[in-house]
């Protein structure tokens, strides 16, 4: 870890000049991965902004009926926020089956947004890694890629997104508003996050300078009928191998709408429109969701460890809709877990 | 002297507990000495090769640093091998650390950084430019089985294995055949406690040594032979170790930083390891196995071959006993066994609970399950078919064995009756439900260890020895044989270990230190009372004129006489009569020592047989083990609730092992890729159900006087092979490599 100066900011405004000003400057919420970062010479910030004070950790709800969290609102406080618990359930349980909850209390809404991919090609200085080192090459293709992606992969990158919330929130079409030198502006959630593409040293589209100030969910939570199913290598305090956020809306047995996303599977939570279109309208039936599980998967390309990946993502998105649909028991393979507070 | 039931026996929580919860003990790193510098390790960045160039300028620019320490500028030290070998130390040349340029493995410590504060240590760590000449290395073991050797006695306790009869007549005898390949992957300890030494220098070399270990003798022995200190220069101290596993039964290279860089400085030096550099040392080896099975009609073995294929380093033959217990387990007149090594471009591996019979368990187990099945028997019937009343492979009879109990025991606790043999033909609802079984084998030994039995003016009972406590209880077990022998309250007495000033006591593993500690406790109070009883006979006092020891007992904090428990005189009051502080005695160890130089009599083994049930989810295969019976025959238990801890530890490792353990390399780079707790995967709480923990009786006048077997390592065997037959039974997928995760059942 390289020696920072800290400023604990005070406004928001104040934060995005401060950072401007400092040419390796970073902000800092709960600090739960960028401390790691720092501690591998992953990261290598001089500056630090701590956003603590910044008063954005509320949970409100919106005019037109919706919700925002506030940036640093906890992954632990939204969880258990009364209306996310009975209005986005999906986002309760996505964020619950994620790290732990020492980690949860810590990390922040925003910060779960920037976290780094866990290949540890990226944690391992002396492996090439283009995300970390551009130009560097690729280890993790034609290595040990099982937490690696399937999908939207590029020759530069095969890394993932680690986050189970993110999942949730880009299957609830969340809105990232975000302060930067030129002002506001609003950024869709799938638009958030990148491909890596030819340039997998950048995560997400923010422009330099911008801080995330708050997450905004639509009206509609999908509190009805919804499941996050997360597969891994243990029952908790591991990152997805496969996870897939689904919500439906249901007339009887017929899908009216339908959201479905995947996470562990892409460098960003991959939402698939198109599948949710192959849903909607149809009976919710096991022919049906494996017709979607097919259109999201028809790209796929595994790497050799991760091959796997393509089945079990198939099997899983198939099992959620099902779990979604029929709302019985929360998922056999999550009745094993011992549940949270 | 006889030995009451007052704590022997009886549940008995830590002693150490209230100092461990609150804090108060203290580990390696904790030692805040003042004026303590802080030193930073720098591995190496390349597998194999030698150092350039080491640019230290930049780093000792820093205002802070003190030092950076390379091969460049080590002094003088020992010449010859045999200094820096320690007590567990294999066939071959120890590693040295900064001996020279040349690199033999990945994150082998290249340098050491010594600063003022630990962050600064580490920050200038991270900015010292090393160039390398790096060249091809291997480190495949798969690669190189052709120059697989057969390895000498290699370490202490490594005997090759012995076949017997001949195999290829069993095999052509039997109706039924099995044969399997299986593998395991390198695992790494990872106990919680890093790998930590401060060093505080008290001037004039003279050094206290606080140090992650797993025996302080052990330590004090490379340190005195590398850098020529006396016993008395260099005191270790090792009052608690945060999990030790078998990682610190070799003094880490962290040891040799910090005392090194606290000479050359004069001053107090701390050095500690981070998670990631917990994988730059020992570990379970890389194992490839091979094992065939031939039974006759009504299922007894008629050959059984075990051949293994593991990993050593370039300089050193790591040896264990994979196969052997192939040879003992079952009753079976043709055994042929094998083990080599291939040298690889790697660290030595290093013991790791109940190293090798935790690799060959699981591969004869498995293979046994599969012979179950091909024999059209029930794996349980199989095994008690194929009883062995008498060690075969020793030629010796037991000492006593009590399996056929744990067997029974187990699976009436379990239910084992209730199954039906075809793989998925249980069901809980939607999910699979798989039974599996399986037993193993391990060693009890006792080793010399002395003791010092005290009793103070106060009627307190100090009682010591440089053993360890590396969690399993030794301080508390140590205390209730102490108090059982002198008649006191728990409360009156106090065990002492972990440093060097102590009388000598082993190393503390191979599940012998409540064997050999706690019967030289015994011991050491039976001369202690010879003491007081002497004393007791100056005093004036007609009772106990004359008296010989037979004829006294302590109790009550009294010694009193069997014949007439009124007379009787309190044992503080001897102590005060003597008009000396205190009243000591120490065991001999010469018996003990004669004893390890006659053939054994008796083949002393531990056993158990485990009973395992998962539940898997037949579309996304997912394994959850939701029960485990594990019934164990270990001769006396000296405290069934710290004895029920480590067992109940030991299935938990089972389970790690049989389901997410793995040490990943990359053999592109020769690097362990998943250095840290975050993706090296042990199980955590959500991962356990139920386990139920049964000592069955086991009455054992031979194996020692008090009869203890010792526990650390049996509870183990067998949980990983019962798992695996389990997710068999569950599924009828038969997964012979380790760790089974969801990728190989999809």
């Amino acid at each position: 870890m390289n020696s920072f100066t800290f400023t604990q900011a005070t406004a928001v405004a104040g934060a995005v000049q401060d950072n401007t000003a400092h040419p390796d400057a970073a902000y800092i919420g709960g600090g739960t991965n960028l401390i790691d970062l720092m501690k591998e010479n992953v990261a290598r910030p001089t500056h630090l902004i701590g956003l603590k004070n910044l008063g954005l950790d509320t949970i409100e709800t919106l005019p037109d009926g919706g919700l925002r969290l506030g940036a640093l609102a906890t992954n632990a406080a939204t969880a258990w926020h009364p209306e996310v618990e009975s209005r986005y359930p999906l986002l309760n349980q996505a964020i619950l089956a994620g790290a732990s909850p020492q980690l949860r209390n810590m990390a922040t809404d925003g910060g779960n947004l920037m976290q780094r991919t866990r290949c540890y090609y990226f944690y391992d200085l002396t492996t090439p890694c283009n995300k970390r080192e551009p130009g560097s090459g690729c280890s993790a293709i034609g290595g040990y890629n099982r937490v690696c992606g399937i999908l939207g992969t590029s020759d530069s990158c095969i890394a993932t997104h680690p986050s189970d919330m993110c999942v949730a929130l880009a299957a609830l079409d969340t809105t990232v508003r975000v302060s930067g030198p030129n002002g506001e502006r609003t950024i869709k959630f799938e638009d958030f996050h990148r491909l890596p593409g030819d340039h997998p040293e950048r995560d997400n589209t923010l422009e330099p300078g911008e801080l995330i100030t708050g997450l905004d969910l639509p009206k509609k939570g999908f509190s009805q009928n919804f499941s996050y199913l997360k597969l891994r290598d243990r029952s908790s305090y591991a990152f997805a191998l496969v996870s897939v956020a689904a919500a439906l809306e249901l007339d009887g047995n017929t899908i009216i709408d339908a959201r479905l996303a995947l996470g562990g599977v892409a460098h960003k939570p991959w939402r698939d429109q198109e599948a949710e279109a192959l849903l909607i309208g149809q009976p919710a039936t096991a022919e049906t969701f494996g017709r979607a599980a097919a259109k999201v998967l028809a790209g796929a390309k595994g790497h050799g460890a991760n091959t796997f990946k393509i089945e079990l993502a198939r099997r899983a998105i198939v099992r959620a809709l099902k779990q979604a649909t029929e709302m019985k028991e929360v998922v056999d393979t999550n009745a094993f877990q011992n549940s949270n507070p | 002297m006889t030995l009451q039931t007052n704590y022997i026996g009886k549940p008995t929580s830590r002693v150490d507990g209230p100092a461990k919860v609150t804090g108060t003990a203290k580990y390696a790193a904790e030692y805040n000495v003042p004026n303590l510098l802080y030193g930073y390790v720098v591995s190496s960045t390349i597998t194999k090769g030698k150092i350039i160039k080491i640019d230290t300028a930049p780093v000792l620019a820093l205002p802070g640093v003190h030092q950076v320490f390379s091969h460049e500028n080590v002094p003088s030290l020992a010449l010859f091998d045999r200094s820096y070998k320690d007590m567990l130390a294999p066939g071959g040349s120890p590693f040295r650390p900064l001996h020279s340029a040349e690199i033999k493995y990945s994150q082998q410590p290249v340098a050491l950084v010594v600063a003022d504060t630990f962050e600064l240590a580490r920050y200038a760590a991270s900015i010292l430019r090393i160039e390398y000449e790096e060249v091809a290395f291997e480190t495949e073991l798969r690669k190189h089985l052709d120059d697989a050797y057969e390895p000498g006695r290699g370490k202490i306790g490594f005997q090759p294995p012995k076949s017997r009869g001949n195999f290829g007549k069993g095999w052509k005898e039997g109706v039924a055949h099995v044969e399997a390949q299986f593998s395991h992957h390198a695992q790494h300890h990872n106990p919680m406690e890093n790998f930590a030494t401060t060093v505080e220098w008290l001037g004039d070399k003279n050094l206290n040594i606080y140090d992650k270990t797993q025996g302080a003798f052990n330590s004090q022995q490379v340190v005195t032979g590398i850098f020529g200190l006396s016993k008395e220069q260099a005191r270790v101290i090792s009052k608690y170790t945060g999990g030790g596993f078998g990682s610190g039964l070799r003094p880490q290279y962290q040891l040799f930083l910090a005392v090194l860089a606290s000479l050359e400085l004069e001053r107090s030096v701390r050095v500690s390891l981070t998670r990631e550099q917990m994988f730059s040392f020992g570990h379970r080896p890389e194992t490839l196995q091979h094992v065939a099975l031939a039974t006759a009609a009504d299922g007894s073995l008629t050959s059984i071959n075990h051949v293994a294929v593991a990993e050593t380093s370039q300089f050193e033959d790591f040896t264990e006993n994979v196969v052997g217990w192939s040879g003992m387990l079952y009753d079976c007149k043709n055994v042929q066994l094998g083990y080599r090594l291939a040298k690889l471009d790697v660290y030595t591996p290093l013991d790791m609970r109940a190293p090798g019979a935790a690799l060959g368990s699981v591969a004869l187990e498995i293979a046994m399950d599969e012979m179950a099945y091909a024999a059209g028997l029930d794996p349980l019937e199989l095994r008690l078919r194929n009883y062995s009343d008498r060690d075969q492979a020793q030629d010796l009879p037991f000492s006593s064995k009590a399996l056929r109990k744990c067997y029974h025991e187990g699976a009436a606790k379990f239910g084992w009756e209730q199954r039906t043999a075809e793989p998925g033909s249980m069901r809980d609802g939607n999910l699979l439900v798989g039974w599996g079984m399986a037993g193993g084998v391990w060693d009890a030994t006792k080793l010399p260890a002395t003791v010092k039995a005290s009793l103070d003016a106060d009627g307190h009972l100090t009682v010591s020895s440089g053993t360890n406590e590396i969690g399993t209880g030794t301080y508390t077990i140590m205390t209730q044989i102490a108090a059982e022998s002198m008649g006191l309250p728990l409360e009156a007495v106090t065990f002492v270990l972990g440093d060097t000033t102590l009388p000598v006591s082993p190393l503390q593993g191979g599940s012998w230190t409540a064997a050999s500690v706690g019967n030289s406790v015994v011991e050491a109070c039976t001369k202690l009372g010879e003491a007081l009883l002497k004393q007791a006979q100056k005093m004036d006092n007609p009772a106990f004129s004359g008296v010989k020891i037979e004829e006294v007992e302590f109790a009550n904090g009294q010694m009193r006489l069997r014949a007439d428990a009124t007379q009787a005189i309190v044992l503080r009051d001897v102590v005060q009569a003597s008009g000396e502080p205190s009243i000591e005695a120490e065991n001999s160890t010469i018996m003990a020592k004669l004893e390890m130089l006659k053939p054994p009599k008796y083949s002393m083994h531990a056993h158990n047989a485990v009973f395992v049930e998962v539940k898997v989810d037949p579309d996304l295969m997912t394994v959850h083990v939701t029960r485990v019976v594990n019934a164990v025959a270990a001769g006396r238990i000296l405290n069934p609730k710290t004895a029920r801890s480590q067992v109940l530890g030991s299935v938990v490792w089972g389970l790690g092992m049989a389901l997410m353990e793995e040490s990943v390399m990359d053999h592109r780079f020769g690097r362990y890729m998943n250095k840290s707790l975050a993706e090296y995967h042990v199980p955590v709480n959500a991962d356990i159900h139920d386990i139920d923990v049964i000592f069955v009786s086991e009455e054992d006048d031979k194996v020692n006087p008090l009869g203890i077997k010792g526990l650390g390592e049996v509870g183990m065997l067998g949980v990983a092979a019962a798992v695996a037959n389990a997710i068999y039974h569950a599924t009828g997928k038969r997964v012979r490599d380790m760790p089974i995760t969801i990728d190989k059942l999809l």
